[in-house]
């Protein structure tokens, strides 16, 4: 209902101890409104009635409007949205977790932010449709604008050296694969702003020295290509796009003969799971700096399933799920109201208590067992995300 | 109506196990085909029932601000009423269902749902979902069967103090929310318990009932009229709240009572359930059990599609705006098998289940055998077997019954010839 009191600082003696108490009948005043909003709503709450209204307000659970969806390629695009009011802003490369009712179910995935803040005030992100998907094809061919859809702030840990850091200006190599170049993307137009009269120069920009190698299936389906050769043909960063249709097959032996500097440059790599292993095994052989971002984990041949019962505040659901099935997913068909983030296994959103059973991580075939009276009274944390049932398991939903 | 397997001609004799577990299986294939379909047009429709209204929830309390002036009032409390009915009927029951918890939106869901009722949403989901459903129409199972206060059956022993009932009934209408409350907590039995025997969990719940009952109260009979206040329209918008509540209370006591309670309806007995029900036995228990009030589309919403209890009793998880999609199939197949699809308007339903509350209200067989002219010495025996003890009451009782199986046979010979 109400904001925080602004934080007024005294001016002069007479009015030294007026502000403090000024803000704190402010706070009082703001306290007993929300008290009195609330005595008026119950059972609901007034932000219930509120939503109705003005979605977007300030206080609201955080929420964006679309508005619009501008293709790519033939299976991309990008969502450009209005967040709400208290959407706090991001660093490139950073990543926000979208929630959208698709066949009128709420799923929430990650996307890369695909840009620097934005002079309208919106945000972007550009999806690529994966085929049989529940999400991706859904963001691309059937959204539209007008849409309200859930938010969540921006999070990540990949994004550039900040001047001043040890590692700025900074020579970097950057390795994507396919929709990997997302975050990049959003790097590059940051520092390298492109406007009708062409590329910016930034003093910012200047500060780097970035090579970008990419890796795509083919040119006509490869997200922003454009984007890249503009950048390249200003001579702000240095491209070298490998096709499969074109050069093969991508090893990373080859990458010392494509940047020849390699040594002298911290890489930055976000693709697939088994590109990002042969890169980690590579620098770590040579001792090279490497950050990296993942869409989706690597997953093992899985084992056996059993029967889950997730626990939620004395509502009981129980359901029989596969070995391959993440507890996440199970749960989720099941209508359990799950806890959730990256789902796949990096930002820890997803975590509850495992009361009894074993689950089995789902990256390395690792077995977590909890054994009622012997695990503690709060169960042992499990991440559901990469986490299948191997055997009856009983899990506490908060 | 006498539990199913007392009666003289069992409808469900003509069934062989076969066809029972034959029912199931069509009823679940009836269930998947919903299951397969619900999506995007499901999920508008419970998003739109409930953004309707909380707009004429909102709309309806500020008309009430100037309800001094009576054509607010009027405006006002008949918004208010409907807003009620929609939140407690269409939305609030259906979402504790879990009918919508596939949509995974927390804001809808069974496990965070909170309704405008004295009773919690907590208890509501035991004595409801779990009781009720689960043991629907079991005589000494189910509490919705008279809420452990009334007779609802023949085969209940009738005592002096039933002749009460029809007015318990009504109180209990009129205050029904706090009826559900008082049931949900099992009040009757946990305040017979002395005090110190108890259980913790009963002590916790009834603290979170009068919390609830109290912030309910609190906004309808205080905080509310306090906004008021500065059109004069305190007492007025007190008033309208009170009548909203009423109204709501009435009318879904109704719609309730329609559901199981109308004379035809079949009631079962705890012995004759086997200990490991078949799924097409729940089914056909639930088939037989409960009993659908036609009507126009708005009645069915204002009922919570509860107008389609037989189709809610055999899926009570479906989303309740494919109650009226099921129907016909659901129809087909109770003729399909010969079955009784119990179904009328509203004030026949009514009119029915309140004429049961009546019959049983006095000792079997009373009503049947009283005509204007043996009135008088009827009244005399009722007085009699109210006020004599229980030795008056069993001779009295066995000449009602021989007296009421006499005119039947009668009637049947005299429609013979
Ligand atoms: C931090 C982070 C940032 C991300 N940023 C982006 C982004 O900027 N743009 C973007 O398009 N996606 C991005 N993703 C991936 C995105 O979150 C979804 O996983 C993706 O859109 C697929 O979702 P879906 O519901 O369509 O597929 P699902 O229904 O979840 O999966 C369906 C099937 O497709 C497979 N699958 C999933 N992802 C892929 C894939 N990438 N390639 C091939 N098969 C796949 C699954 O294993 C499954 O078998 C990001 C993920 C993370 C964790
Ligand atoms: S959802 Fe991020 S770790 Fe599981």
């Amino acid at each position: 209902m109400t904001s925080p009191a602004p934080v007024l600082r005294p001016v002069g003696n007479a009015r030294a101890g007026a502000a403090p108490r000024w803000s704190r009948w402010r706070r009082e005043v703001g306290a007993t409104l929300t008290k009195a909003a609330e005595v008026l709503a119950t059972p609901l709450v007034p932000a219930d009635y509120l939503d109705v209204f003005a979605p977007l307000r300030k206080g609201a659970d955080l929420r964006a409007r679309v508005v619009a969806v501008e293709p790519e390629t033939a299976d991309a695009a990008t969502l450009v949205l209005r967040p709400g009011a208290d959407w706090a802003g991001h660093v490139p490369g950073q990543y926000i977790r979208l929630g959208v009712d698709v066949d009128g179910v709420r799923q929430w995935r990650a996307y890369s932010l695909t840009h620097g803040p934005r002079a309208d005030g919106c945000i972007s992100v550009t999806v690529k449709a994966v085929p049989d998907g529940v999400v991706s094809p859904y963001l691309v061919h059937r959204l539209k604008p007008g849409v309200l859809v859930h938010l969540e702030q921006a999070a990540g840990e990949f994004v550039l050296p900040e001047p001043g850091s040890p590692r700025h200006p900074a020579r970097l190599l950057c390795i994507t694969a396919g929709s990997g170049i997302t975050p990049v993307i959003g790097m590059l137009r940051n520092l390298y702003p492109s406007t009708a009269a062409g590329v910016v120069r930034t003093a910012r920009g200047a500060t780097y020295d970035i090579t970008v190698v990419h890796l795509a299936p083919s040119e006509p389906d490869t997200i922003f290509a454009r984007d890249l050769r503009a950048l390249a043909d200003a001579g702000v960063i240095r491209l070298v796009s490998r096709y499969d249709d074109v050069h093969g097959i991508f090893d990373v032996a080859q990458l010392s003969d494509l940047v020849p500097d390699l040594a002298e440059r911290t890489t930055l790599a976000c693709g697939p799971g088994g590109l990002l292993d042969a890169l980690t095994d590579h620098h770590a052989a040579a001792g090279l700096p490497l950050s990296t971002e993942q869409f989706r984990p690597t997953t093992i041949v899985p084992g056996e399933g059993g029967t889950v019962r997730f626990s939620a505040g004395g509502a009981d659901t129980t359901v029989e799920t596969d070995g391959a099935r993440s507890l996440l997913d199970a749960g989720e068909d099941a209508g359990v109201l799950m806890p959730s983030g990256c789902r796949m296994g990096v930002c820890f959103g997803c975590v509850v208590p495992l009361r009894s059973g074993a689950v089995r991580d789902l990256r390395n075939g690792a077995l977590t067992t909890a054994v009622p009276g012997e695990t503690g009274p709060d169960g042992v944390p499990i991440q559901t995300c990469i986490s299948a049932a191997a055997g009856a398991c009983e899990i506490a939903i908060p | 109506m006498t539990v199913i397997t007392k009666q003289p001609a069992n409808p469900i004799a003509h069934l062989t196990p076969e066809d029972i577990e034959a029912i199931g299986h069509e009823l679940d294939a009836i269930r998947q085909e919903v299951l397969d379909t619900r999506g995007e047009r499901d999920a508008a429709y419970i998003r739109k029932v409930v953004d309707v209204q909380r707009k004429l929830e909102l709309g309806s309390r500020a008309v009430l601000l100037g309800s001094a002036f009576a054509p607010a009032w009027i405006l006002g409390t008949v918004g208010l009423s409907i807003a009620k009915i929609l939140e407690n009927m269409e939305i609030g029951h259906n979402v504790m269902h879990g009918q919508w918890d596939w949509m995974r939106d927390p804001k809808i869901h069974s496990t965070t749902w909170e309704w405008d009722n004295a009773s919690t949403a907590e208890g509501w989901k035991h004595s409801h979902n779990e009781v009720h459903h689960t043991y629907t129409n079991i005589v000494g199972k189910d509490n919705d069967l008279g809420y452990g206060i009334m007779r609802v059956d023949e085969d209940q022993r009738w005592y002096p103090m039933h002749l009460g009932q029809p007015l318990w009934n009504f109180i209990n209408a009129c205050f029904f929310e706090y009826g559900i409350a008082a049931y949900d907590l099992e009040l009757g039995r946990n305040l017979r318990t002395p005090k110190d025997k108890r259980s913790p969990e009963f002590t916790r719940r009834a603290r979170a009932t009068l919390k609830k009952i109290r912030k309910q109260a609190t906004k309808d009979y205080v905080a509310h009229p306090l906004l008021s206040l500065p059109t004069g329209s305190f007492l007025p918008t007190l008033a309208a709240n009170f009548t909203a509540n009423l109204v709501r209370n009435l009318w879904s006591h109704s719609v309730i009572m329609c559901g199981h309670f109308p004379e035809g309806v079949e009631t079962f007995e705890k012995a004759a359930i086997p200990e490991r029900e078949t799924r097409g036995e729940w089914y056909l228990r639930q088939m037989l059990g409960s009993a659908n009030i036609s009507g126009s589309k708005f009645m069915h919403i204002m009922t919570g599609n509860l107008s389609h209890q037989i189709e809610h009793h055999l899926f009570p998880d479906l989303p309740s705006n494919r109650y009226a999609e099921v129907a016909p199939k659901v129809k087909a197949l109770f003729d399909k098998y010969d079955l009784n699809y119990h179904e009328a308007p509203l004030p026949q339903q009514v009119y029915s289940a309140w004429h049961k509350v009546v019959r049983l209200s006095l000792p079997n067989g009373w009503l049947a055998t009283t005509n204007r002219k043996n009135l008088p010495s009827q009244l005399k025996m009722l007085y009699a077997m109210a006020t004599k003890g229980p030795r008056v009451r069993r001779a009295a009782q066995a000449r009602l019954e021989q007296q009421a199986r006499r005119l039947t046979a009668e009637q049947n010979s005299a429609q013979a010839a």
